[in-house]
């Protein structure tokens, strides 16, 4: 059985980097600052994702994940959250790069 | 305690609690409306889409008791404003940093 949200994370942070990398080209894997904000949303993260997951607000079908739990939430949206900052920043990085704008 | 609102009230919470690096720390972000949305539109319609197909796909479901049962498109309204918010606080985290981090480092 293809446990399927373990798989769509996956392919949602390797196709992140390759967005960031291949055709955005921000430069934002070598500035610290990129890290450094990853780390505290990050830890905001676990906050909410708690908050949606311990209740639960959301809900997992176990056979789509593979089971290892960080506060509630599988670990799987770890791969979904980095996907979704990371995607943003780039774009934001990018999009400020453009004439106009600081 | 906050029944249906519950999933909303946490969504206007993260909104809340980033609010100071915006006004305090001058981020930057709410005062740059086009390069704000040129950030999050595209993610708002990549992960909504995500979401659409894997609740189809039954990898995740929503509890009734906390969320308002309003769906746009087959998506729960608390949703499509998390797709919003989450990003946007996560521009108003990084832009803090910038602001407070010299460039000195990077390029």
């Amino acid at each position: 059985m293809i446990r399927e949200y373990t798989l769509a994370a996956a392919a949602g942070v390797a196709l992140t980097v390759l967005l960031e990398l291949l055709i955005l080209r921000t430069g934002l894997f070598r500035d610290p600052r990129y890290w450094v904000a990853l780390a505290v949303i990050a830890a905001f993260q676990l906050l909410v994702n708690g908050v949606l997951t311990c209740p639960p607000i959301v809900s997992y079908d176990p056979a789509e994940i593979l089971g290892p739990r960080i506060v509630c939430a599988p670990v799987e949206d770890l791969g979904f959250g980095f996907a979704m900052v990371t995607t943003t920043i780039a774009l934001w990085r990018r999009a400020g790069s453009a004439p106009g704008e600081r | 305690m906050l029944g249906r609102a519950t999933y909303l009230a946490l969504m206007a919470g993260c909104l809340l609690v980033t609010l100071p690096l915006e006004l305090v720390l001058k981020a930057g972000v709410y005062r740059r409306p086009r390069r704000w949305l040129a950030a999050v539109l595209p993610v708002f319609l990549a992960f909504s889409f995500w979401d659409w197909l894997a609740i189809r796909r039954n990898h995740w479901s929503y509890s009734s008791t906390y969320t308002s049962g309003i769906e746009l498109l087959g998506i729960p309204l608390e949703e499509l404003v998390f797709f919003v918010v989450v990003p946007t606080c996560a521009l108003l985290t990084y832009q803090a940093v910038v602001r407070l981090l010299p460039a000195r480092a990077s390029r």
